[in-house]
């Protein structure tokens, strides 16, 4: 794979339910180019828990993939809140999530942590006010 | 263990999926998604009180290979449909959570932190 491919994605702040839509996509899409299963389940738990957090902190937003002959990027990107103090986030436990969001499964403060862990470069740039863009990259 | 065999020693019923002969080889508890989606072990199964379609999703990012909702806790068309779509099995036992970590792990299915660390 020589050229670089590339998938976007817009994900829907509105619905919870439908949430992580995009990354299942991702993943059927990824295992059709036939890469590596370790790869693949990296890739996909790493956007999972970004487009999880899209949905529940920032109203939504927009994904976008590439993949090319290294590995595949994943770059999510809102315009909700921003994360004031991103070290804080970055902590295992740490959620300003409600408890509606706690009986959804989610909000456990284990997200931001969940992909840095399965991802080989993480990247937050993030504004108080404008939004966040969180930049994932997975090596093979 | 079979899934079969997980289905038997829960009195579960199937929900959905067939092909009930797979292996699985370790298995998670939790009505937290993030927690499961913090330690990836090949082939689990993933047993749970919480019914929503992240649960389904949470599974199948993790290549899981069964899902187990405790308490009787039967998931709606739209959950079923998703399962289908990834292959998912899903079933449905009247015990509660406690009791049906308790008798897989007896019955010699390990945590998902205690394989192949
Ligand atoms: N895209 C985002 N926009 C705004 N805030 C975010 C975003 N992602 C994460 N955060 C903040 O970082 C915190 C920690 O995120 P995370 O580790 O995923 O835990 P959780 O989602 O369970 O709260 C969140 O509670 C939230 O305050
Ligand atoms: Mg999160």
């Amino acid at each position: 794979m020589s050229d670089e491919l590339t998938f976007h994605f817009d994900v829907d702040g509105e619905n919870f339910t439908s949430a992580g839509h995009a990354s299942v996509k991702v993943k059927k899409i990824l295992r059709e180019l036939g890469l590596d299963p370790e790869t693949i389940r990296k890739v996909s738990i790493a956007m999972y828990e970004g487009e999880i957090n899209m949905v529940i902190h920032a109203g939504g937003g927009e994904a976008d993939v590439s993949v090319d002959d290294k590995g595949v990027t994943i770059v999510l990107k809102d315009s909700g809140p921003g994360i004031e103090d991103i070290d804080k986030a970055m902590e295992e436990g740490f959620s300003t999530a409600h408890d509606n969001i706690r009986s959804l499964g989610f909000g456990a403060g284990m997200g931001l942590p969940n992909m840095k862990r399965y991802s080989d470069e993480m990247n937050i740039e993030s504004t108080v006010g404008e939004g966040t863009t969180i930049t994932m990259k997975v090596y093979y | 263990m079979t899934i079969n065999e997980i289905k038997q020693l829960l009195d579960a019923e199937v929900i959905c999926g067939d092909n009930l002969e797979r292996e699985v080889l370790s298995a998670c508890g939790s009505d937290m998604m993030s927690d499961v989606l913090a330690y990836v072990k090949d082939q689990a199964a993933l047993l749970t009180g919480l019914v929503n379609a992240q649960v389904i999703r949470t599974a199948e990012m993790m290549d899981m290979i069964a899902v187990v909702f405790v308490r009787s806790k039967k998931p709606g068309q739209d959950i079923i449909e998703l399962a289908r779509e990834s292959g998912m099995v899903v079933l449905a036992t009247p015990k509660r959570m406690y009791e049906a970590c308790g008798i897989l792990y007896s019955n010699g299915l390990k945590g998902n932190g205690e394989i192949n660390e």
